[in-house]
């Protein structure tokens, strides 16, 4: 067959087409967003963004139940969304088969927590793969899907930044030629899951488990590779590439299937070795097991749990010779994620900070509104969190400082789950104000459609939600749009719904300099005239990363700078500038 | 199962940069050259002009995808103060390929500190073998300065094993038609720089 080299996520689609999934949904969510993207090239698949993972993961059930087979996938935090139908699909196992990946962020790469999806397996007694690279994602995942309907289960696959993000050789399959066939078929006691057929289900998902745990002792995906010494290895995921990198001579039980754990093989693995390491990355979730089962074993007692692993971190865990590294210098100025030039966020947050605003923010590129010089976000906490964190705090604020309040929240993001919260503001007539960051696109996981861009995954075109009709029908009395262009306005439509004594919704309407669909008008970058300049330095609080500033020489004054390559011409510095010193190329 | 014979190469750059076109056209040419291959690179908020970092290991076969800290054998730069940000993951037998670029972070543009002063001699004292290329010219002469990547590439060619012809079949698979003669073009001048 076959071999290319592709992504974990690119493993993953491409499985899911050879399986013949004929319905995947999923909100995007770095490092899972790649996996729908993929699936968009091929035809028999109707891939498309939900709203957020709850939905998507019905999306999926329903599919399912029609007989389908589906694949949802969502970051590690997405599981927490769609934590309410997972517990329950539990119950009422599949008809066409269901897979849900779930790509955890050992590191926070890009992530608000570092939690370990292997813990909801467990809980919503659901087996979860964990492969260890490319080729791995792509086999692990297509066997979930025979597994799926033989044991009657939906089944996690759990990725990571590392299997997700990172290429390796792969060696494609053959794609099931015919699909499974779909129609409409009533099994009450199966799909209904009221308190008298839920009681009949519970004994049987309890025996799944067992029946798995057997049949996984004997699947190629665990297995033993014998080893010299005393030392013997359980581990699995990408761990696994790193403790055979650093114990080259071990013996090592990789696991394939870790929930429910295969128990016959470790109790064999273990009887071989005087020393067994559990090697995983985040929580002792093997290791505790393992321990549970009356077997000794080293683990995190040496392997760090924050964090990801990488071969050194090992090497450094087991007191293992490493090389002395080079001399770095550690004082290097940093190079943190910033907004880029143009944004249209930026004028909302400088406006925010000039204003003295209270932030409760959220999740998306506007975060970034934390740092400095712009520095005007107070809180962030999860998708949604700034308007319900808003409302909770007017509650126990004095008059005045209600007024400072502000949410802010993106377009993507408020259609996720941040609708509710503004129901709840209304409804229990909190005087927040709640500023929707509208750049027409999910900006951060690299600018994917959701139900107000006007698009589907696919292109298509589709209804666009209408923001502001949305708010007033919640019962919002007071909606302004902005053109976060327009910096004075921005600020002072911003400044009098602060002080209105009622829940209120700016939308600040701009498309991410970045957007796929709308051919945005180019506009000449700008200039400083250094004569004018006084060097005020108050267009460097913008933060934009088109402005330098440029120290003078021999005591002379120093003087910024706009670098014509990332300039985007938005003007909002020629805006600050109070001494026009700001020009446009010609 | 030993993993003697991998080599690492490690790419920094700044977000936007066009380190992952480059990554993909590095992975290709060395999976086509018959090597095991593999790179891990993050993306989502490393985009957003801040620092990244790719890893691209190859050999017969691979492990980790990530390379073991101070194991480096090339580190591949593409802006002057990334590469010396990660100096330590390098080999001291090692190779620096470094574009000549200078890029402030946010703390430099704001007045609030200083870009560190003659990277390429700081390497230097650690490193014997440092090429420095400026790819920004050599990107211009080919005719657009987009293709910077491409140059680098060129001139990182000549310490792997691939031929030019499975460098050229690579770029061709990778890059769109519409760009592809002035990538070629950029390609060549980047492996004319030798030392």
């Amino acid at each position: 067959m076959q071999k290319t080299v592709l992504s974990g996520n690119e493993a993953f689609a491409r499985a899911a087409y050879e399986a013949g999934v004929q319905v995947a949904s999923a909100y995007p969510g770095t490092p899972s967003t790649e996996i729908l993207e993929n699936m968009g090239q091929y035809e028999r698949i109707d891939a498309s963004w939900a709203p957020n993972e709850k939905v998507s993961l019905e999306v999926g059930i329903g599919a399912c139940m029609g007989g389908a087979r589906a694949l949802v996938t969502m970051k590690h935090v997405g599981v927490n969304v769609a934590a309410d139908p997972l517990f329950t699909l539990s119950y009422t196992g599949v008809r066409g088969g269901l897979v849900l990946v779930a790509a955890d962020d050992p590191e926070m790469h890009s992530s608000q927590n570092e939690q370990d999806s292997r813990h909801y397996a467990r809980a919503a007694k659901v087996p979860i793969f964990d492969p260890s690279d490319s080729q791995e994602a792509l086999e692990f995942t297509r066997l979930a899907f025979d597994a799926s309907e033989e044991f009657d289960t939906p089944i996690i696959m759990r990725s990571t930044t590392r299997i997700s993000h990172s290429k390796s050789v792969v060696t494609l399959g053959e794609p099931i030629k015919e699909l499974p066939a779909t129609g409409l078929t009533r099994d009450a006691k199966k799909f209904v899951m009221l308190p008298g057929n839920a009681r009949v289900r519970h004994p049987f998902v309890e025996d799944r488990l067992e029946r798995m745990a057997e049949w996984s002792c004997d699947q190629p995906f665990n297995r033993i590779e014998q080893g010299q010494g005393s030392v013997g290895i359980i581990t699995a995921g990408v761990a696994y590439q790193y403790a055979r990198e650093v114990f080259p001579e071990a013996g090592i039980l990789k696991l394939g299937l870790v929930h429910p754990l295969p128990k016959r093989l470790i109790r064999e693995f273990a009887a071989r070795y005087q020393t067994i390491y559990v090697i995983e990355e985040l929580d002792p979730f093997i290791e505790e097991q393992v321990r549970a089962m009356g077997i000794e074993v080293v683990g995190k007692e040496k392997v760090p749990i924050c964090g990801e692993l990488t071969p050194g971190r090992l090497r450094q865990a087991f007191d293992l010779p490493m090389e002395t590294p080079l001399a770095g210098d550690e004082n290097l100025p940093p190079r943190p994620p910033n907004m880029c030039p143009g944004c249209p966020h930026r004028g909302v947050f400088y406006a925010l900070n000039r204003l003295k605003a209270f932030v409760t923010g959220d999740i998306g590129c506007y975060t970034l509104g934390f740092m400095p010089p712009l520095s005007a976000m107070d809180t962030c906490i999860c998708m949604g969190a700034s308007i319900g964190n808003a409302t909770g705090l007017s509650k126990v604020l004095e008059a005045d400082d209600q007024q400072k309040l502000v949410a802010v929240i993106g377009d993507s993001t408020f259609l996720h789950t941040g609708v509710n919260g503004l129901m709840d503001m209304v409804y229990n007539d909190s005087p927040a104000t709640v500023i929707i960051l509208d750049n027409s696109t999910t900006g951060m996981t690299g600018r994917q459609d959701h139900p107000s861009t006007g698009y589907t995954l696919s292109g298509e075109k589709a209804y666009q939600v209408d923001l502001e009709a949305l708010c007033r029908s919640l019962g919002v009395q007071s909606v302004r749009t902005v053109d976060p262009y327009q910096m004075d306005e921005t600020r002072e439509v911003i400044k009098e719904e602060m002080a209105r004594p009622e829940t209120s919704v700016v939308i600040t309407r701009r498309p991410c300099v970045l957007i796929k669909h709308d051919v945005l008008e180019k506009m000449p970058p700008l200039f400083v005239d250094a004569d004018k300049c006084t060097a005020c330095k108050v267009c460097l609080n913008l933060g934009c990363p088109a402005i330098e500033w440029a120290p003078g020489k021999d005591g002379e004054k120093g003087v910024a700078k706009v670098d014509r390559l990332l300039c985007t011409g938005c003007g909002i510095c020629e805006q600050v500038c109070k001494f026009g010193a700001f020009g446009v190329c010609s | 199962m030993t993993n003697d014979k991998v080599t690492n190469i490690l790419m920094a750059g700044v977000g936007g940069q066009g380190t992952l076109l480059a990554s993909e056209i590095l992975s290709e040419v060395l999976m086509q050259a018959g090597f095991d291959v593999k790179k891990a690179e993050v993306h989502g908020m490393a985009q957003r002009g801040g620092s990244v970092v790719s890893h691209v290991r190859f050999g017969s076969k691979v492990l980790s995808a990530i390379i073991p800290e101070g194991d480096a054998d090339v580190l591949f730069g593409f802006e002057l103060l990334e590469t010396y940000r990660y100096l330590p993951l390098v080999s001291p037998r090692g190779t620096v390929v470094v574009n000549s670029l200078r890029i402030a972070p946010p703390s430099v543009a704001l007045g609030k500190a200083e870009y560190p002063a003659d990277i390429p001699a700081k390497i230097r004292d650690q490193i014997a073998d440092v090429r420095v290329v400026d790819g920004l010219r050599l990107a211009e002469e080919a005719g657009n300065p987009r293709t910077v990547n491409t140059v680098l590439l060129g001139t990182l060619s000549n310490l792997l094993a691939p031929t030019e012809e499975q460098w050229i079949a690579a770029i061709k698979a990778l890059v769109p038609e519409k760009f592809l003669q002035v990538n070629l073009d950029a390609f060549k001048l980047g492996r004319m720089v030798k030392d």
